[in-house]
């Protein structure tokens, strides 16, 4: 029984797993068809991706390509995707980072290649079914299945800390989840389906009233499974040591979609399920993703370890979402998708060049390098352009993201009362100028002066493969500084629909929802025992 | 009551309970005849076999048989087929494993053969002596296993103490039934429904029986035995003890709750109790042990502490109704789902173990499995799948096992019984997740990376690869066992 026949988005989830069984059949030594499999399977799933873009014309909202076939009987699961402008992108952001990053491992990876190529098709399985789930079972599933081809290419890829940091990253990424599911089956028992258009439904039209503590709890179960993946402070820890024990293309695909996966969860969950524990919360949120914006760039003007400072500049970055998010403007929230977006790329193409710079010399100390723009322009070229990407220069993808952001903080009221927006832009907007110290900074001491450690003399220029790589993610970086208008005209109409469904029956009259028509269910146990 | 003779009807019902006694008696004596392992072995796994496909036979004669003491319902034939097959699954991976010790296999089988036939009695028993008679002759045939390995101190220890800490667990539970006999002047479990749920003496009897059963499925504070056990049995048997008696043990408890309302009332908070004493017993005490057998003995409490979380969800409910308005799986399938799913696991988690081993069971620490993925990619795989499917990771039947007993505890309100779990399955990722560290992410140790390659022989490949599917089946296609499990005739005395 199938209710809407496309199976586009099947396809999407499943065509790299297919990908991976095909690569488990190759020999283990044959690294050139292992990889060259790897790179063909990822980039024609990437041009899959693109047929998706039609599929979400301008200023549509709802959900596109819907499939929904019932799974389990009982509890009642469906197989439940669906595409729409806030999922869209993210996906293709996904198959895209996916083949940069098989490329940029090209020849980095020898041990257990094979392994590393299925994992890291695995890992766009999870990631891309997290983004078309439409059922909050089936987003669970692929929320966790996600997890475990992380935890290998961190844990078997890694640098030397590699298994501590694979080791945190579960329990981290475990202790959200499983509180989430205590949410999702709350919230199931409260309306017998897992299907979120349907709680969605009940919701809004009031036949299912959650009371204030309640909504509190499950906002709180569902918020912390997303805070520490975006990871917003002090939930953040875990998020250095992964990034710096993982292997490059972990890491870029971690900073580019993985955290990713935190803030459309509370735009997808969150802020629609639960808008009036979400209103309650957005002043301390806001707070919390103000430090993190401030801390992790203060953290990163003083770090000696190149990759730490970009891992930390992704809790700054990341905290300009979260606010942006809990601005609940319309400017703010598209801000926030469009920040996610270029922080994927800007991000992703800093660990790149991270990671190239290690190929080479073996080292993230930033003391090791110094004056490489000598032995390496057109690699410290390509870095500039994505420092000043990252740190939100006009023209480039990091600008429109920020701009729109404090624009919306500005302009809204945090808390249910008071026009105190301004304040919290203000204080946000340090961390703009903070960013451009670090970032700059940081590419003095590297590029420019005098090459000071004698081994650095005679490194090698990028590749012709590396240069392909860097000017693809340069191309998409100027592209989405110019061409902005392409994604947020698309992004517009699901912003609307969050804040439409964030309306609740008797929204105006307070912040008590209203009583009478609905049944209330309560945390309390019935007083029978 | 007419207490003639049996009807035909009545063999019929304990047909797999017959055959596993008959070929147990006819290995005994076989052996005298002949010591060909591969005739002995294949006498065992057809015995396993016959028994647990006469299922099919007794499935044709539901009700009641012997006046009322056994029930045959699609509960008792969901428990007899699990343990019917652990014991295939045990008997094929114990066949190379008894060859490399040098242990005789057919006392060995025939134990097996009638550990599961105590096992199955327990599963059917709607009388308290004849669940009794099941419970000893399931723990008699266990403790001779646990000290099979006569030469060995550990094994010797592991059985000394289980026999008698395990009398010691019977004799309560006896006087249990004692008591509630004195109190209720019936020992069938279907004439207690009217028992005055008041009487001191039948509440003083439930909690001894309680704590009987407690000791047998490793409830805190009764499972200190258990790792102990566990290590110092030959790890096939380890494989048994984990997966067959405690689904014995627990099926008996879920009939006397179906069937006796007065065990509901009062064994809530008991439930609450113990279940969190239990997850927290298990968990912490996994999280310290390099002893990957002692790791897996320790699991084995964490979970029956999940499995008394939905005890205690079960205990909210049935006094009520079975709750299908909610429209979802009753705590009870949560159980039976939950111990199928340990079941499939533990037996392969162990059988690697067993195989790994070596002759003495000398490799079992977490640095023996270093590198594992590397020496043996196939066992490193299952072994891991084994493991996420214990940490409750989708696409495992250990994952709908959770996700259920989640569930039954949720629909019941028991928020914060939830949490705790939640708060256990943390912490159990830690261990778990801690040898798929040591198999894919350390180099092995050079004594091992030195060893003979690793290879299985063909019968624990099959038993690997049967539990391995099936893990995988149940996780992603748990529908056709379900709509057995949410029959409303699941247990026949059920009101």
């Amino acid at each position: 029984m199938i209710a809407a026949g496309n199976h586009l988005l099947t396809v999407l989830i499943f065509f790299p797993a297919l990908g991976a069984l095909a690569l488990m059949i190759l020999r283990a030594d044959d690294h050139d068809w292992i990889r060259r499999m790897a790179l063909v399977v990822a980039t024609f799933e990437f041009l899959l991706s693109l047929l998706l873009i039609p599929a979400v014309p301008f200023g549509s909202s709802g959900y596109r390509l819907e499939l929904n076939i019932p799974w389990i009987i009982s509890p009642p699961i469906h197989y439940h995707l669906g595409v729409d402008g806030l999922s869209v992108f993210l996906v293709i952001l996904t198959t895209f980072l996916t083949p940069v990053s098989i490329l940029a491992s090209w020849n980095s990876v020898h041990l257990r290649a094979k392994e590393f190529f299925v994992m890291m098709l695995m890992l766009e399985v999870g990631v891309v079914g997290v983004f078309l789930s439409l059922d909050l079972f089936l987003f669970f599933l692929f929320w966790e299945i996600m997890l475990i081809p992380m935890a290998f290419l961190i844990g078997i890829w890694g640098h030397e800390r590699r298994i501590y940091a694979a080791i945190k990253f579960v329990l981290y990424t475990m202790a959200g989840s499983i509180l989430m599911l205590v949410g999702i089956l709350w919230l199931y028992n409260a309306t017998g389906t897992f299907d979120l258009a349907e709680i969605q439904r009940a919701l809004q039209t009031g036949s299912l009233v959650l009371p204030a503590q309640t909504e509190l709890l499950l906002f709180l179960a569902f918020f912390l499974a997303f805070a520490i993946k975006v990871p917003l402070f002090p939930l953040h820890t875990w998020l250095p040591d992964a990034h710096v024990e993982a292997p490059t293309a972990g890491s870029v695909i971690l900073a580019g979609v993985l955290l990713k996966m935190g803030t459309y969860g509370m735009m997808r969950f969150c802020l629609p399920l639960f808008p009036i524990a979400s209103r309650k919360a957005a002043p301390y949120v806001a707070v919390f993703a103000i430090i993190g914006i401030i801390y992790g760039a203060l953290v990163a003007m003083v770090q000696p370890n190149l990759k730490k400072l970009v891992a930390y500049s992704s809790v700054s970055h990341l905290g300009f979402v979260v606010l942006g998010i809990f601005s609940f403007s319309v400017i703010g929230m598209q801000g926030a998708i469009y920040q996610m977006l270029a922080h994927g790329i800007s991000t992703g193409a800093l660990f790149l060049l991270v990671g190239m710079l290690y190929d080479r010399r073996h080292t993230f100390e930033i003391k090791q390098y110094g004056g490489l723009a000598t032995p390496m322009p057109h690699l410290s070229g390509f870095f500039l352009f994505a420092v000043l990407s990252s740190l939100g220069l006009p023209m480039l993808n990091g600008f429109v993201g920020e701009y729109l952001i404090l624009l919306g903080t500005y302009t809204s009221h945090f808390g249910l009362t008071g026009g105190n927006g301004w304040k919290y832009a203000a204080w946000a907007s340090t961390g703009v100028i903070l960013s451009a110290c670090y970032l700059l900074w940081s590419y003095q001491r590297v590029f420019y002066g005098d090459v000071t450690v004698e081994k650095n003399r005679s490194l090698p220029d990028a590749s012709a493969r590396e240069r392909f790589i860097l000017a693809t993610m340069s191309v998409v970086i100027l592209w989405m500084g110019i061409g902005s208008a392409f994604l947020t005209h698309r992004t517009a109409a699901a912003t609307d629909t969050i804040r439409n469904q964030m309306e609740r029956p008797g929204w105006y009259e307070g912040s008590k929802p209203a009583s009478g028509n609905g049944t209330i269910i309560s945390l309390e146990r019935p007083g029978n025992r | 009551m007419n207490f003639s003779t049996p009807s035909t009807a009545d063999f019929y019902r304990v047909m797999p309970e017959l055959i596993w006694c008959i070929f147990g008696v006819l290995l005994m004596l076989l052996q005298s005849l002949t010591k060909n392992r591969a005739f002995l072995s294949t006498m065992a796994f057809l015995g396993a076999a016959l028994g647990t496909a006469s299922t099919l036979l007794s499935a044709r004669f539901p009700g009641p048989g012997f006046f009322g003491l056994i029930q045959t319902d699609t509960f008792s034939l969901f428990f007899h087929v699990l343990v019917g097959c652990v014991a295939l699954l045990v008997i094929l991976a114990a066949d190379s494993y008894l060859s490399r010790a040098n242990l005789e296999s057919a006392e060995f089988f025939a134990l097996i053969l009638f550990a599961t036939a105590g096992m199955g009695v327990l599963a059917g028993a709607q009388e308290l002596l004849t669940a009794f008679i099941g419970l000893e002759m399931s723990s008699i045939a266990s403790y001779v296993l646990a000290g099979y390995r006569r030469d060995t101190l550990k094994s010797s220890e592991s059985a000394l103490k289980y026999f008698l800490l395990g009398s010691f667990a019977t004799a309560f539970f006896l006087y249990g039934i004692a008591l509630v006999y004195g109190s209720t002047g019936t020992t069938l479990l279907d004439q207690m429904g009217a028992a005055d749920s008041n009487n001191g003496l039948l509440k003083l009897g439930l909690a001894l029986i309680l704590i009987g059963l407690g000791f047998k499925v490793a409830v805190a504070p009764f499972q200190v035995w258990t790792p102990d056990v566990y290590e110092g049995a030959p790890t096939p048997v380890t494989a048994l003890f984990a997966a067959g008696p405690k689904a014995g043990a627990f099926a008996l408890l879920l009939r006397i709750f179906a069937t006796v309302p007065a065990a509901t009332h009062y064994w809530f908070w008991a439930f609450w109790i113990l279940a969190a004493l239990t997850m927290f017993a298990g968990n912490l005490g996994a999280l310290v042990q390099t002893n990957v057998k002692r790791l897996l003995a320790y699991s084995s409490i964490a979970h029956a502490g999940y499995i008394l979380v939905a005890f205690a969800a079960v205990t909210t409910m049935t006094s009520s109704e079975n709750s299908p308005s909610l429209g979802g799986v009753p705590a009870y399938t949560a159980i039976l789902f939950y111990l199928l799913s340990y079941a499939l696991v533990k037996v392969g988690a162990f059988t690697i173990v067993s195989q790994l081993g070596g002759k003495d069971e000398k490799y079992v620490t977490l640095d023996d499995y270093a590198g594992l993925s590397q020496r043996h990619p196939f066992a490193a795989a299952t072994l891991s799948l084994f493991l996420l499917s214990l940490l409750g990771l989708p696409v495992t039947a250990g994952f709908f096992g959770k996700f259920y007993v989640f569930k039954a505890a949720i629909n019941s309100n028991l928020i914060w019984l939830a949490v705790l779990m939640a708060v256990n399955s943390i912490i159990g990722a830690y261990y778990y997740f801690r040898v798929i560290v040591a198999m894919y992410m350390r180099d092995s140790s050079e004594e091992s990376a030195a060893a003979a390659p690793l290879a299985f022989p063909l019968t624990v490949n099959i038993v690997l690869a049967v539990s391995a599917l099936g893990t995988l089946y149940f996780g992603l296609f748990p529908n056709q066992i379900l709509r057995l499990l949410l029959e409303k005739t699941l247990i026949g005395g059920l009101k």
